[in-house]
C-alpha cells in the first residue's frame, strides 16, 4: 500500500524519512559488497520485470484476480540487500513518475515495503527453505505483504486518520486476503521460474545464522503487530510513556513509532554484523 | 502509455525547464513541507498553493488539464479515506486530505515534467544519495517500458488462445523473468564490449547559477508567506 | 578521425582451431579457422544455432574458448582484453540491450569514457560520431522512444565512438523495414572498418561483403564468394 502525501502527520513522515535514509545507505553499501559487477544491470532489469509482472492478472475466482507485488520474489531471487535496493528504486520511481505514493511519504513507504517488507519476504525462506520449501515461499509472500500493510495502517492510525473498529478489521481482512494471494502467486511464479532454470531460485546464504534469522523474524512480527495495536489504542501509549499531560502532544505519539523502528533497525544491524562475522570465520 | 507524455513534457525549453534540477527538487520539498504542515482549517492556504502551481505550470508551458488529470489518479485512494474522515465528523480534515494529496501529486508532476530523469537523479546524487541506488533507478526506468510492452504482447498472445488462468499467468511470469534475465546478460555483454570495468563514470554537474538561486528563493518565500499568512 | 595505417604483416583477425563448449556440455564451436583482412567485409551465414553468434562473442573475449585468436596482431588474453575491446566494436542484435543509458548522448559517450577520455572529450567525440550516423537530432532523447532503425544507428555510433578497426554486426537488419535497411546499408558501406556481418539477409550480404562463410553445427562448411556460397547452400527462399 503506497501512502500518498498529506495522510501522515509531520512527526510520522519526518521520523520515517530520517530513519529510512541511513537505512537505505546501509542497504546500498551491503548490496554493493554482495553484488558482482554484472549484476548491476540485472538489478535494474529485475526491477523493471517486477513492475511489468505486476500487470499480469492472476484469476483466483469469478470476477476476482490478484497481481504479483513481488517483494518476496525479489528477496528470494536476489537476496535481501539487493532486493531492498531494487524495491527502493521502484518506490522512488512510483512516487515521482507514477504518482503512486507521496514524496515526503517515501521514507514511510520505503520502510514499510523495501525494508520491513523485504525482510519479511526473506526470513521465512531463510528459515524453512530446506524442510518445507513451498510453505516457506508461501509464508514469505504472505508475511511480506502483511508486514507492509500493517505498518502502513499503524502509521495512518498514529497520524490520526480515523478508522473505527469495524473499518480497521475490514481493512486487515482485505489485506490478509491479498497477502494470502501474494503467497500463492509467489509460489506459482517461482515454480515456473525454477522449471526454466533452477539456478535462478537460489537457496539462501547458508553462512548466516539460522537462530538469528528466527529471532529477527519474531522481533519483526512483534514490532509490526505491536505498532498496529499501539497505534489503534493511543491512550495506552500515553499511559506507557507516563506523561499523559497533553494527549495531542506529538512527542509521545512519535515515541511509540520510533521505539519500534529503532528496535527493528538495531536488530537488522546486529544481524548483518553477525552474518558477516560468521561468513568470514 | 503515460510515460511518453512525461518524457515529452520533460524535454521542453521553458524557463522552468532550464532551472537547475537541484533548485527544482529543493523547491518541491519546501512546497511539500509547507503544504503538508498546513492545518485543515486554512482553506485559503490550499487555494493559494493551487494558484502557485498553476503559475508554475504556465511558466513551464505545460498543459494544466493534463497535469491535473494525472494528479487526479491519487483521488480514488484519498477519497476513500476522506469519506471515512468525513463520516467520523471531521469534514475540514477530510477536505484537507483530498486537497493535500492532489496538490502534492501536481507538484511532483511539475518536477518530473520539467526535468528529465537524468536531471533529478543527478540532483539526488549530489545530495549524497547512494550511487548504486541512482544506477538502479536509471536502469529500472530504462527497461521498464521495454519489458512492460513485452508482458503486454505475451498476454495478448496468450489470450488469443483461450481464457486466462492462474497457471497461464504463472507461466507468463516465468517466461518474462527468463527473458528479462537474458536481457540483463545481454546488457552486461554490451557494457563489457565497450570497455566497462566496474565503475560508471559520473556525469559532470553544471554549476548552480544565480537564476537558479533566485528561483529557489522565490519559491521558498512564496511557500513561507502562504504558510504563515494564510 | 585519424586512422592508423595497417601493416601488411598482421591481419585484422586471425583465428585457428577455435573450440568452445557451453557449460551444459554442448559443443558450440568445433575447430574454426577464420581470417579477416583490413578493410575487408565478410558475411557469416548459417542456420540458427549453428554457432555464428557464439563465434562472434569470441572476437572480443566475451566468451573464451580453446584455440588461438589474434586481433590486429594481438593475441587474445586477459592482459590484452582491454585493447582488443577498443579495436573490435560489436553491434548486438537487440538494440535495447545495447542502448542501456538514459539518453542517446550518454550512451554513445559510455565507450569513450571507459577508454579514459575526459567527460568533455567523450561528449565531443559522441557528438561527432552521432553526426556521422545522422542522429544529431536525438541527443537528449531516451533510447526507448527511438524507432528500430534509429536505435541501430545509435548503437553503431556507440561502437564507432571507440574508434575500432573492426566492426562486428550481429543480424543488423532484423526488424527493419526495407527503406530503413537500405539506409543502414548505405551507412555501413561508407564506414572504412573491416566488417564481420552475421546475417540472414542475402541482399545485405551481397551489397556489403566480398566474401561469405557458412556455419553448420559449429564448423565452417564452406566459404567463398557471397553469391556462390548462397547458391551452394541454398541460402535463399525464393
Amino acid at each position: 500500500m503506497h501512502i500518498p502525501d498529506g495522510f501522515l502527520s509531520t512527526p510520522v513522515w519526518a521520523t520515517l524519512d530520517v530513519v529510512s535514509a541511513p537505512a537505505v545507505a546501509w542497504v546500498a553499501r551491503r548490496a554493493q559488497r554482495e553484488t558482482q559487477d554484472h549484476r548491476i544491470p540485472l538489478l535494474g532489469v529485475m526491477g523493471a520485470f517486477v513492475f511489468a509482472a505486476q500487470m499480469i492478472n492472476f484469476p483466483v475466482g469469478p470476477g476476482t484476480s490478484g497481481h504479483l507485488v513481488g517483494g518476496a520474489l525479489l528477496a528470494i531471487v536476489l537476496g535481501p540487500a539487493a532486493a531492498a535496493l531494487v524495491m527502493t528504486a521502484i518506490l522512488a520511481l512510483q512516487a515521482l513518475i507514477f504518482q503512486d505514493g507521496g514524496v515526503l511519504a517515501l521514507g514511510a513507504n520505503v520502510f514499510n515495503m523495501a525494508l520491513a517488507g523485504i525482510a519479511a519476504g526473506y526470513l521465512p525462506y531463510r528459515l524453512w527453505h530446506a524442510e518445507r520449501r513451498t510453505v516457506a515461499i508461501f509464508a514469505a509472500g504472505t508475511l511480506s505483504l502483511m508486514t507492509s500493510a500493517c505498518l502502513a495502517l499503524g502509521q495512518l492510525l498514529i497520524s490520526g486518520v480515523p478508522m473505527r473498529g469495524g473499518v480497521l478489521w475490514a481493512s486487515l481482512a482485505l489485506f490478509l486476503v491479498n497477502a494470502l494471494m501474494e503467497g500463492a502467486i509467489t509460489v506459482a511464479a517461482l515454480g515456473a521460474i525454477e522449471r526454466l532454470n533452477p539456478e535462478w531460485v537460489p537457496g539462501p546464504q547458508p553462512a548466516s545464522s539460522r537462530t538469528l534469522a528466527g529471532a529477527a523474524l519474531v522481533a519483526l512480527l512483534v514490532v509490526v503487530i505491536g505498532t498496529l495495536v499501539a497505534s489503534a489504542a493511543p491512550d495506552g501509549i500515553q499511559r506507557l510513556t507516563a506523561s499523559g499531560a497533553d494527549s495531542a502532544a506529538w512527542p509521545q505519539r512519535a515515541m511509540a513509532g520510533v521505539v519500534g523502528i529503532v528496535m527493528i533497525l538495531a536488530l537488522c544491524y546486529l544481524g548483518g554484523k553477525l552474518m558477516a562475522r560468521r561468513r568470514s570465520a | 502509455m503515460h510515460h511518453l507524455v512525461i518524457d515529452r513534457w520533460s524535454r521542453g525549453t521553458s524557463p522552468l525547464h532550464q532551472r537547475d534540477p537541484r533548485a527544482k527538487l529543493a523547491a518541491l520539498l519546501v512546497f511539500l513541507i509547507a503544504l503538508s504542515t498546513t492545518p485543515p482549517p486554512a482553506q485559503a492556504g490550499f487555494a493559494a498553493y493551487a494558484i502557485l502551481l498553476i503559475l508554475a505550470a504556465r511558466l513551464a508551458r505545460l498543459p494544466i488539464r493534463g497535469l491535473a488529470g494525472r494528479a487526479a489518479l491519487v483521488l480514488p485512494f484519498s477519497a476513500t479515506f476522506a469519506l471515512l474522515t468525513w463520516w467520523s465528523g471531521d469534514s475540514l480534515r477530510a477536505l484537507a486530505l483530498a486537497e493535500k494529496s492532489f496538490l502534492s501529486g501536481l507538484a511532483a508532476l511539475l518536477l518530473v515534467g520539467t526535468t528529465p530523469l537524468t536531471g533529478w537523479t543527478a540532483a539526488l546524487e549530489s545530495w549524497h544519495a547512494p550511487r548504486m541506488l541512482i544506477l538502479v533507478i536509471q536502469f529500472v526506468y530504462r527497461y521498464l517500458f521495454v519489458i512492460a510492452e513485452q508482458a503486454q504482447r505475451m498476454r495478448w498472445a496468450a489470450l488469443c488462445r483461450g481464457r486466462g488462468s492462474f497457471r497461464l499467468a504463472a507461466g507468463l511470469v516465468g517466461v518474462l523473468f527468463a527473458r528479462s534475465w537474458q536481457r540483463a546478460d545481454g546488457v552486461y555483454h554490451s557494457m563489457l564490449a565497450r570497455g566497462f570495468r566496474g565503475r560508471f563514470v559520473p556525469a559532470p554537474s553544471a554549476p548552480f547559477r544565480a537564476s537558479d538561486a533566485l528561483f529557489l528563493s522565490a519559491c521558498m518565500a512564496g511557500c513561507l508567506a502562504i504558510r504563515i499568512l494564510l | 578521425m585519424p586512422r592508423h595505417p595497417h601493416t601488411a604483416v598482421s591481419r585484422a583477425i586471425q583465428i585457428q582451431g577455435l573450440r568452445y563448449r557451453y557449460p551444459d556440455g554442448t559443443q558450440a564451436l568445433n575447430g574454426i579457422d577464420f581470417h579477416l583482412d583490413a578493410g575487408e567485409s565478410v558475411a557469416l551465414f548459417g542456420a540458427n544455432g549453428s554457432g555464428k553468434t557464439t563465434f562472434v562473442l569470441h572476437l572480443n573475449g566475451l566468451l573464451r574458448g580453446q584455440g588461438s585468436i589474434e586481433i590486429c596482431g594481438l593475441p587474445l588474453a586477459d592482459g590484452t582484453l582491454e585493447q582488443i575491446r577498443s579495436k573490435v566494436g560489436v553491434v548486438f542484435q537487440d538494440s535495447d540491450e545495447q542502448l542501456f543509458m538514459p539518453t542517446v548522448l550518454e550512451d554513445v559517450a559510455f565507450g569513450p569514457l571507459n577508454l579514459g577520455l575526459s567527460p568533455a572529450d567523450a561528449q565531443t567525440r559522441a557528438r561527432t560520431v552521432l553526426k556521422r550516423v545522422g542522429m544529431t537530432h536525438a541527443l537528449e532523447r531516451a533510447p526507448y522512444h527511438l524507432s528500430a532503425g534509429e536505435k541501430k544507428r545509435v548503437a553503431i555510433a556507440g561502437v564507432l565512438a571507440m574508434d575500432p578497426e573492426i566492426l562486428v554486426l550481429d543480424e543488423p537488419t532484423t526488424f527493419l523495414d526495407p527503406p530503413t535497411r537500405r539506409d543502414l546499408l548505405i551507412l555501413l558501406r561508407s564506414l572504412p572498418q573491416a566488417k564481420v556481418v552475421v546475417t540472414h539477409d542475402a541482399n545485405l550480404a551481397r551489397a556489403l561483403a566480398t566474401r561469405a562463410v557458412f556455419f553448420d553445427h559449429g564448423q565452417i562448411a564452406g566459404e567463398g564468394d557471397v553469391m556462390e556460397v548462397i547458391q551452394r547452400f541454398h541460402w535463399e527462399y525464393s
